[in-house]
C-alpha cells in the first residue's frame, strides 16, 4: 500500500505547528501580514502567466470530443450540446461542464460479474466534487465579511441560506461541515480505494489535507476555542485596505495556522494541478465547435510539408496503368 | 493463435488489483504479445524520419542517438509551444481517476499504466522535471522523474498500447484526451526513429503507391475488376467502374482494407452496387486509393501527406466533391484535420446528391460526404429498393468505431440504414454504444499478429458486449463502419464469441438492394445462400 | 491566435472579481470599533466576566443563561469568581449596557453577525 499520503499529513502537521509557534513568539507580521500578501500576488502573477503560457500556444486543429449525435441531415436530430456546433451549443455545454461537472457525472465503474464484464454508473465522485467544489466557493465568498466593509448584501444573503438549519451558537453553517466532510470523503478515497491509491501521490495529498487543516481551524476557531473577530477584521480588513496592521492586544494563534494555510493553498494553486480550475475553460476537446466539416479552422503553424505528388506517382506507375487502361496525364 | 490462452483462462486471469510497487519503479517494460516489431529503415526513410538499423524492443540497449535526452528535450518544448492542447492535458490532470478503468486495454490486461491517467503521467513526469517550476524544485514531490533510456522504453510499450480511442477524453472533467497525450509521445519517439512496421510500412506505402497496401495501379483495377466479376455472378449485373476519370462528378475513397481482404470485399462490392444501382457519375482514383491514414498514428506531418492525395486527386479530376467510404479513423482525419491542413478546398461544390438534391450542408467546407450519410439521404427520399428479408438470417448488431463516435457524431445514420435493410438490429448494452462505445482493441496500428495477447485483451470489452446480444436475441453479425474493425473482429469473435460475423453496412445494404435488371439473387455477397435452413440458423 | 483575446478578458474578469475586496475598499481603512460603555459600565469596570472572555463568549454566557432560566428555571448565574448575578439580558446587561446601537450593533454590524436575542426580546428606549 502506497502511503505518501503520510508525507503530506506531516507537511502540513509542520506548516501549522510553524505558524503556530511562529505567531507565539511575536511573528504576527510575517504570518498575518508578509506571508499572506506575497501569496495573493503569487497567485496572481502565477495564475496570470500560467494562462498567458497557456494562450500563447495555438489550437492546431479542432479535436471536439463529441458525445452526441452530429448535426447532418435535416430530419436527424443532433444532439446540440454534447456535440456542438454553435457557439451557444459551446458555451452551454461548456457551463455544463464547468457548473455541473457533467463528464464527471456520466462515470461508470467496470466489474467483472461472472462471464459479463459490466459497468455501473456511479455517482460518488461526482457527488463529493460537487459538494466539495460548491461548499468551499460558499465558504470563501463568506469569508468576504472580513475584508470588505460594509458587509455586501450578497454576504450577508449568503449567510442566512447557508446558517437556515439555526443549529447551535453560534449557528452552524452548512456549508463548512460539508466542505470538511466532502475533503475527509475525497481523501478516504484516494487512501482506501486500491486503484486510487495506487495513482496517487504526495501532490494529490497535500492540497487536501492543506484544506482539511484550513476547515478544521476555521471551525475550531468559529465553533469551539472562539476567538475575537472584531479584532481579526482588523487584521485582515488592514490587509484588504493595504494599511496592514497587528490589532493591539493580538488574536489567537490558531487564527495565524488558518491564515497560513490559506496563504499556502493559494500560493500553491499555479503551481500545481489546482491549475485545473483555468484549464477547465481551455480544454480544446470540450470548448470548440464540432463543425469542422462547414467551417475550415486555421492552423497557424500549417507546415509545407513534402507530398508525394500526381506527377511523381505517373513517374512510377505510367507504363503500368496504360497497360491496364488507365488514363495518364502524359502519354 | 497457438501458445494463446483458452478464453476462459484468460478472462479468469484477468486481475485488476494493482501491484505493491509504485508504477515509477516497476521496470521491463516490454513484454511478448504487448509489443509489435519495430519499423524497419526502407520505411522509416521514405518518410524521411531517423533510421535506427536492425533491432528489437525485446533488446536490452536500444539504438538511440548520441544526443537522444536533447533530441526528446527539444522535440517536447517545440511541442508544448505549436499545441495548447499539450501544455493543458500536462497541467490540468487532478489524478481523479474517472479515466482508470475507461480504457479497453486496462480492462483487458489490469496493467496499471495502461489506464489513461498513468499512461498519460509517464509523460506528464517528464513534462514536470524538464518544463515545470514545481518540477524544478520539489522534484520527486511534485510527481517528476529524470528521462532515462527506461522511460523511453516506457513511453514504446505504453504509446503502443494505445488506440487513440478517446474513450477516456468522454469521461474526463477537463476532457483530457490521452489520443492526444499518445500522438504526442509517438511523434517524440518517431523523432528517435522509434516506430513499429504495422505503421510505418503502411505510411510508407500510401506515400508511394497510394494506398496501406502497396497496390499498385493495375492491380488495384484488377481487384476491382475481379469483384465487379462476383458481383456479376451473384446478380447478373456487369458493373464497369472507372479509373481516374476527369469530369466524374463524385471521387470515391474508401480504405484499402476493402477491397484488399474479407470481409471488407463485400462492403467494397456493396459500395459498388449502390451506386451502380444509383446511375452515380463517379470514380475510383489509383492515386488516392486510401480512405485510411496511419499518418494519423506517426505524426501530423505524416498524416498531412498522406492527406494531400484526397484534395489533390480531386482537383487535378476535376470532380464536385468527394465521398468517402466506411472507415474509422479515416473519418477522424476527414473531420478534425482535412481541411485545416490541406483545404481550403474551394475548387470543389458543396456536395448535393445528384439522386435526391439533398445539399450537404455540414460539409460545406470540406466538401467530403460519409457514405453513411448519403445512404440514410437516399433511403429517407425512397430512392433505394430494398428487401430487408434478404438478411434476415443476420441478427445484426452494431458497433459505434471510436473515431466517428467520439471524433465526429455519427450515430444515428448508420442505425437508420442497418433499420431499413434489416428486419433484425439489436443494441448492445448503453455503456457500450455510442460516445461510451469501446475499441476493437486492434485501432491505431496495433492490428498486428505479434500483439495478439493485447488485441484480443483489448477487445474484451466490445467482445463481451456481443457475447450479451448474442446470447440474449441470437446476434450473429457484427456490423460496422470501420475497415480497421473488419480486420480486426474475425480472430477477436474468432476468440471469444465464435459464432458472430463481421460485416461492413455496405454489404448490408447491397445484399438487400433490389437493382434493376438484376436476376433472382440465391446467395447474399459471399456466396452463401440467401436463407440458412432452419435448423442450422439454430446453433448453439 | 483570434481566442487570445478571449482569454485575456476572460483573465482580466477574473483578476477583477478576485481582488473584488481590494478595490471595493478604496484603500480605505475603516477603523474597527470599540464598544462604547455607558457611564455606568465604566463605573461597575467589571463585566460578569474578564473583558477579553466576554468578548469572545458573550454569547456563549446569553445562550447558557437562557437555558437555565427558561429551562431549568435558575435564575442565578456565577462567575469564576463565585460572585452572583442574575441571569438576566433585560435586567442585568442592559441595566449597564443600554446602548445597544453603540455597544452591540457596531461590531454585530462590523462582523456581520446578526444575533437573534431582539427576535424575542424587545429593547427598551436608549438612555444616555
Amino acid at each position: 500500500m502506497n502511503v505518501s499520503y503520510l508525507y503530506s499529513l506531516l507537511a502540513v502537521i509542520i506548516l501549522g505547528l510553524i505558524a503556530y509557534v511562529g505567531a507565539a513568539i511575536g511573528l504576527e507580521s510575517l504570518f498575518g501580514i508578509v506571508i499572506p500578501y506575497l501569496a495573493i500576488l503569487a497567485f496572481l502573477v502565477g495564475f496570470v502567466n500560467k494562462v498567458l503560457d497557456w494562450a500563447k500556444s495555438p489550437v492546431p486543429f479542432r479535436i471536439t470530443t463529441t458525445c452526441g449525435q452530429q448535426k447532418t441531415l435535416d430530419w436527424i436530430k443532433p444532439s446540440t450540446i454534447d456535440n456542438p456546433t454553435t457557439t451557444r451549443g459551446v458555451i452551454i455545454r461548456m457551463l455544463l461542464e464547468i457548473l455541473l461537472f457533467r463528464s464527471l457525472f456520466r462515470n461508470t465503474r467496470v466489474e467483472f460479474k461472472g462471464e459479463k464484464v459490466s459497468y455501473k454508473w456511479v455517482i460518488w465522485l461526482w457527488l463529493f466534487a460537487i459538494m466539495f467544489h460548491y461548499s468551499f466557493f460558499v465558504v470563501v465568498i463568506r469569508h468576504l465579511r472580513f475584508f470588505v466593509e460594509p458587509t455586501p448584501f450578497f454576504v450577508n444573503a449568503l449567510e442566512t441560506v447557508d446558517g437556515m438549519l439555526q443549529l447551535g451558537l453560534p449557528g452552524l453553517f452548512i456549508s463548512g461541515a460539508t466542505l470538511l466532510g466532502a475533503t475527509t470523503l475525497l481523501l478516504l478515497r484516494r487512501i482506501l480505494l486500491p486503484k486510487m491509491n495506487y495513482i496517487s501521490r504526495a501532490a494529490d495529498y497535500f492540497p487536501l489535507f492543506l484544506i482539511i487543516g484550513i476547515a478544521l481551524t476555521g471551525i475550531m476557531m468559529r465553533y469551539f476555542t472562539k476567538v475575537d473577530v472584531v479584532k481579526i477584521k482588523e487584521l485582515t480588513m488592514g490587509l484588504a485596505s493595504f494599511h496592514p496592521g497587528i490589532p493591539e492586544g493580538g488574536v489567537s494563534a490558531l487564527f495565524y495556522v488558518h491564515l497560513f494555510f490559506v496563504s499556502l493553498l493559494v500560493a500553491y494553486i499555479p503551481f500545481s494541478k489546482l491549475m485545473h480550475m483555468g484549464g477547465i475553460f481551455l480544454s480544446p476537446t470540450r470548448n470548440l465547435a464540432n463543425n469542422n466539416r462547414m467551417k475550415r479552422h486555421i492552423n497557424p503553424w500549417n507546415p509545407k510539408v513534402k507530398i508525394h505528388t500526381y506527377d511523381e506517382y505517373e513517374e512510377d506507375f505510367r507504363d503500368k496503368m496504360k497497360d491496364a487502361g488507365i488514363p495518364v496525364e502524359k502519354e | 493463435m497457438g501458445d494463446l490462452p483458452k478464453p476462459d483462462e484468460m478472462y479468469e486471469s484477468i486481475d485488476h488489483t494493482p501491484p505493491e510497487e509504485e508504477w515509477e519503479k516497476i521496470e521491463s517494460p516490454i513484454t511478448p504479445g504487448r509489443y509489435a516489431y519495430p519499423a524497419k529503415d526502407k520505411n522509416l526513410s521514405i518518410m524521411e524520419f531517423r533510421t535506427p538499423g536492425e533491432w528489437s524492443p525485446a533488446d536490452e540497449e536500444w539504438p538511440l542517438p548520441e544526443n537522444w535526452q536533447q533530441i526528446i528535450h527539444e522535440g517536447f518544448k517545440e511541442r508544448l509551444e505549436k499545441y495548447r492542447s499539450l501544455k493543458i492535458f500536462m497541467d490540468t490532470c487532478v489524478r481523479c481517476g474517472a479515466c482508470a478503468d475507461k480504457c479497453h486495454y486496462f480492462i483487458g490486461t489490469g496493467d496499471p499504466k495502461n489506464m489513461p491517467v498513468v499512461r498519460a503521467e509517464l509523460l506528464r513526469s517528464i513534462y514536470r522535471n524538464d518544463f515545470t517550476t514545481a518540477g524544478k524544485i520539489l522534484k520527486k514531490l511534485s510527481g517528476g522523474r529524470e528521462l532515462t533510456k527506461e522511460v523511453i522504453k516506457e513511453w514504446f510499450a505504453y504509446f503502443y498500447q494505445c488506440s487513440e480511442c478517446r474513450r477516456c477524453s468522454v469521461f474526463c472533467p477537463y476532457g483530457i484526451d490521452t489520443a492526444e497525450v499518445t500522438m504526442m509521445g509517438r511523434e517524440l519517439l518517431n523523432l528517435l526513429g522509434l516506430n513499429i512496421n504495422w505503421i510505418m510500412e503502411p505510411v510508407a506505402n500510401c506515400f508511394r503507391t497510394g494506398n496501406h497496401l502497396g497496390i499498385q495501379p493495375q492491380a488495384f483495377k484488377e481487384i476491382v475488376e475481379f469483384l465487379c466479376d462476383d458481383i456479376e455472378e451473384i446478380t447478373g449485373i456487369k458493373i464497369n467502374p472507372t479509373f481516374n476519370r476527369k469530369g466524374a462528378e463524385i471521387l470515391f475513397i474508401t480504405p484499402s482494407g476493402d477491397y484488399f481482404a474479407d470481409p471488407g470485399t463485400y462492403t467494397f462490392m456493396g459500395y459498388l452496387m449502390l451506386f451502380e444501382a444509383l446511375g452515380l457519375d463517379y470514380t475510383l482514383s489509383t492515386y488516392a486509393s486510401e480512405g485510411g491514414n496511419f499518418g494519423l498514428f506517426t505524426s501530423s506531418d505524416a498524416m498531412k501527406k498522406l492527406n494531400s492525395k484526397m484534395y489533390a486527386e480531386a482537383k487535378r479530376l476535376g470532380v464536385k466533391w468527394i465521398l468517402g467510404g466506411e472507415c474509422g479513423h479515416m473519418w477522424r482525419v476527414i473531420n478534425q484535420y482535412m481541411d485545416t491542413m490541406n483545404g481550403p478546398a474551394d475548387f470543389l461544390e458543396v456536395p448535393k446528391s445528384p439522386i435526391t438534391g439533398t445539399v450537404f450542408n455540414n460539409a460545406s467546407s470540406t466538401k467530403m460526404v460519409h457514405i453513411t450519410e448519403f445512404t440514410a439521404d437516399l433511403i429517407r427520399h425512397n430512392k433505394l429498393k430494398l428487401d430487408p428479408s434478404r438478411n434476415d438470417k443476420f441478427k445484426v448488431t452494431y458497433h459505434d468505431s471510436c473515431n466517428p463516435a467520439r471524433a465526429m457524431g455519427l450515430l444515428e445514420e448508420p442505425r437508420y440504414v442497418i433499420n431499413n435493410v434489416c428486419n433484425y438490429f439489436y443494441e448492445m448494452p448503453e455503456n457500450t454504444i455510442r460516445e461510451q462505445t469501446f475499441c476493437c482493441g486492434s485501432g491505431s496500428g496495433l492490428n498486428t499478429e505479434e500483439v495478439m495477447d493485447l488485441r484480443l485483451r483489448g477487445g474484451l470489452p466490445r467482445a463481451n458486449a456481443v457475447k450479451h446480444v448474442h446470447e440474449k436475441y441470437g446476434v450473429n453479425m457484427l456490423a460496422c463502419i470501420c475497415a480497421i474493425d473488419r480486420a480486426a473482429f474475425p480472430p477477436l469473435m474468432e476468440y471469444w464469441v465464435p459464432e458472430v460475423g463481421t460485416t461492413g453496412i455496405h454489404e448490408l445494404v447491397a445484399n438487400a438492394l433490389v437493382m434493376d435488371g438484376e436476376k433472382e439473387r440465391t446467395t447474399d455477397l459471399r456466396f452463401e445462400p440467401l436463407k440458412e435452413e432452419e435448423d442450422e440458423a439454430d446453433e448453439g | 491566435m483570434k481566442d487570445k483575446g478571449k482569454i485575456i478578458v476572460g483573465l482580466v474578469i477574473f483578476v477583477v472579481v478576485l481582488t473584488f475586496p481590494f478595490w471595493y475598499n478604496h484603500g480605505v481603512a475603516t477603523q474597527a470599533p470599540e464598544p462604547e460603555l455607558t457611564k455606568k459600565a465604566k463605573k461597575a469596570d467589571k463585566c460578569v466576566e474578564e473583558t477579553a472572555y466576554m468578548r469572545k463568549e458573550h454569547m456563549q454566557i446569553l445562550d447558557k443563561w437562557r437555558d437555565t432560566v427558561v429551562r431549568d428555571g435558575k435564575r442565578m448565574y456565577v462567575n469564576a469568581n463565585g460572585k452572583e448575578y442574575m441571569a438576566s439580558l433585560s435586567n442585568t446587561c442592559i441595566d449597564c449596557h443600554s446602548n445597544k446601537e453603540e455597544f452591540c450593533d457596531k461590531c454585530h454590524d462590523y462582523a456581520s453577525v446578526e444575533p437573534y436575542c431582539w427576535d424575542c426580546h424587545t429593547y427598551p428606549e436608549e438612555k444616555e
